[in-house]
């Protein structure tokens, strides 16, 4: 995974809550056996009518948001199915940041093993930041979203953060754990299938 | 000191802990479908690892399959793909497949407790939000995405910050047991504690309205945990879950030993303490009927369609969701529940398409028919499930009243297969989601309960199904 660098960004404001993961990517496109290509089909039955085109009242429409990296939405964004295509579809079509007052389990977790960074904030902060129309400075090392001259701080597990900076992989931070597994399994009672 | 059921299974697990950090969590059965796991095996590939325990790992197929005539070759190539992508990752990795033509093959949370591999006290995850099915035996099921389905299949454990304890308290007694079900009162408790009342909780379950519960309607129960946000749903075991593993397919050989332990240590300690808690009587719950497009958006079926200012309370987030959701449902607020027409009724899903889903809906249809304005279909949850309900003959009551009887799968429930709602469509649907589009794209769900559906499409209509039983 590539670490994470500074962004500086417009935002794409998305004013809706309980965003599901079957909106952010509809089944029709789970059935790709790669995890590239699915930017074209994000929000697709809210970006396209039955013809296929684009509605020009959807938001990822407007074209002043083609190259924005921050999704700012509002509560329990990305609920219902575990499908990390959600996460795929976002971080293809351009989205490093989402930044929402809350987020759900699964989702939350998926956007930390693609590069994707959510973020927590308040209501009151989101509405300030939604105000601002230029780009805005995002820098995870000092967990600052800088627009203009304000800032907001964000909170993020340290660890979460250490691992999207430096890119780590996962699994290989937990086979380095290998012998505590084995440990784990000599004298636990785990009980095969077959 | 006192702990949750939740805690003892969490500490049990702990392989690595250390202090402000998330938890290395060992994790005893892995399921994995066709939808959520090519991109995992993929990863394992092109880093040369192998599947480190592939006799706690089991996959299936049912997101993508026909639920009609199997024999027939399949007409979505992209499907094909897929499975024909998992048979190849099975085989290449030493994976246990209940394939397309298998006995076994059903909806991957119905056939995990139905073989006996479901088991009180263990670890469980699958790369599917409704794993927490599972927790109605006691166990810790979780739905994880493809990353995790990859890190579990390389290392047999996952990082896990330790949720927070959410309890359940359900108490009292349903006024009408056959018509008042468990999908009634986990719609009730969704819809008091919201869409995210759970979230970074599991949920534990627990009362004597639970305990009145068979283990498939207690499945419903823990089925839809993650629709109130919360990744699992828990209730304690006690002899009826014991029964109902016992002499299962994979049931273990010391089940009896297992049987002692689990009693002695599964459940919470008196003194524990829960984060949070909520408190049900299950006595003042009527049949439920959702209306909206999120799961909290229900309604008693003696009710009427809020307005979007009742349903959110001042809220202006609520309000605004209200509104755009009565727009994509075509409903207009203050109609009465019983007056909303149908065109389509789907009883499946792994919410409710098992064996005594399927015996409570037939029930309802015997002798009657299916409205002449209403599709109906019945999709069991496993081929299992299917086999013993025919020789219930059950599927002779469903076919004479015009339902269509199907092949096992997740079918409409996410109509990933052919299996979809057309634009404008409504559906009274006993699966768990009634997200725009989740069922087709422009198609109109509500959330019932098996006996609803099935009185429903005789209806056309939604009906109190009370006045049925």
């Amino acid at each position: 995974m590539k670490p994470f660098s500074k962004i500086i960004s417009i935002i794409t404001p998305f004013d809706k809550a309980n965003v599901d993961t079957d909106q952010i990517i509809p089944k029709q496109f789970l059935k790709l056996i790669t995890k590239s290509g699915f930017g074209k089909f994000l929000f697709y039955d809210w970006r396209f009518d039955h013809n296929g085109q684009p509605k020009s009242d959807f938001v990822l429409n407007n074209s002043i948001y083609r190259d924005s990296q921050i999704l700012v939405t509002n509560e329990n964004f990305g609920c219902g199915s575990s499908r990390e295509h959600a996460v795929w579809a976002l971080k293809d079509f351009g989205f490093n940041v989402i930044i929402s007052p809350s987020f759900a389990d699964i989702f939350y977790s998926n956007c930390f093993k693609n590069g994707v960074l959510p973020i927590v904030l308040d209501i009151e902060k989101i509405q300030k930041l939604l105000q601002f129309k230029d780009k805005i400075e995002l820098d995870l090392s000092s967990q600052k979203i800088i627009f203009g001259d304000e800032s907001i701080n964000f909170e993020i597990d340290f660890h979460r953060k250490i691992r999207l900076l430096k890119g780590l992989d996962d699994i290989d931070l937990t086979l380095k754990e290998n012998e505590r597994i084995e440990n784990f399994e000599k004298n636990s009672s785990i009980l095969p299938i077959f | 000191m006192a702990e949750t059921l939740f805690e003892k299974i969490w500490n049990s697990h702990v392989v690595v802990e250390r202090e402000n950090e998330p938890s290395l969590i060992y994790i005893d059965r892995h399921l994995v479908h066709e939808v959520t796991s090519p991109q995992a095996f993929d990863g394992l590939r092109e880093n040369h690892r192998k599947v480190r325990r592939p006799d706690l790992t089991v996959a299936t197929i049912d997101h993508n399959v026909p639920t009609t005539d199997r024999s027939l070759p399949m007409i979505d190539e992209t499907s094909s793909i897929q499975i024909k992508t998992l048979e190849q990752n099975c085989n290449d990795f030493g994976i246990k497949l209940f394939g397309i033509n298998d006995p076994n093959q059903g909806i991957v949370h119905v056939i995990g407790p139905q073989l006996g591999i479901t088991l009180p006290g263990s670890t469980i995850v699958c790369g599917d939000s409704h794993t927490s099915t599972q927790g109605a035996f006691g166990a810790f099921a979780f739905g994880i995405g493809t990353s995790e389905v990859e890190h579990t299949l390389a290392t047999q454990t996952l990082w896990l910050e330790k949720p927070k304890t959410f309890e359940i308290l359900a108490t009292g007694k349903r006024k009408n047991s056959f018509a008042v079900t468990s999908k009634d009162i986990i719609l009730s408790i969704i819809k008091k504690i919201g869409t995210n009342g759970g979230t970074g909780h599991v949920l534990e379950y627990s009362g004597d309205a639970i305990s009145d519960l068979s283990m498939e309607q207690r499945m419903t129960i823990c089925n839809m945990s993650i629709e109130a946000g919360s990744r699992a749903g828990l209730i304690a075991p006690d002899e009826k879950t014991f029964d109902y593993l016992n002499n299962r397919q994979y049931t273990p050989e010391n089940y009896d030993d297992l049987v002692d332990d689990w009693k002695n240590n599964l459940m919470s300690d008196t003194n524990s303490k829960f984060d949070k808690s909520f408190t049900i009587d299950v006595g003042k719950i009527e049949p439920q009927v959702s209306w909206g497009t999120n799961p909290a958006m229900v309604c008693d079926i003696t009710g009427k369609i809020p307005t979007p200012e009742e349903f959110g309370c001042n809220n202006e987030i609520q309000i605004q969701s209200a509104k755009k959701a009565l727009a994509y449902m075509d409903l207009e607020p203050e109609t009465p529940i019983v007056e909303i027409p149908i065109d389509r009724v789907f009883i499946g899903s792994c919410t409710n398409a098992r064996l005594e889903d399927l015996i409570d809906a037939a029930k309802i249809v015997k002798g009657k028919t299916v409205n002449s304005d209403v599709n109906a279909m019945v999709v069991p949850g496993s081929q299992m499930v299917k086999l013993e309900a025919e020789k219930l003959g059950l599927d002779k009551i469903f076919k004479d009243a015009n339902f269509e009887w199907r092949e096992s799968g997740c079918s409409m429930c996410l109509g990933m297969n052919p299996d979809i709602l057309k634009p404008g469509e409504r559906c009274a649907s006993t699966s768990n989601r009634n997200f725009e589009g989740r069922q087709g794209s422009g198609g109109q769900t509500h959330l019932v309960s098996p006996v609803m559906a099935a009185a429903s499409a005789i209806a056309g209509h939604f009906v109190d199904v009370r006045e049925w039983s």
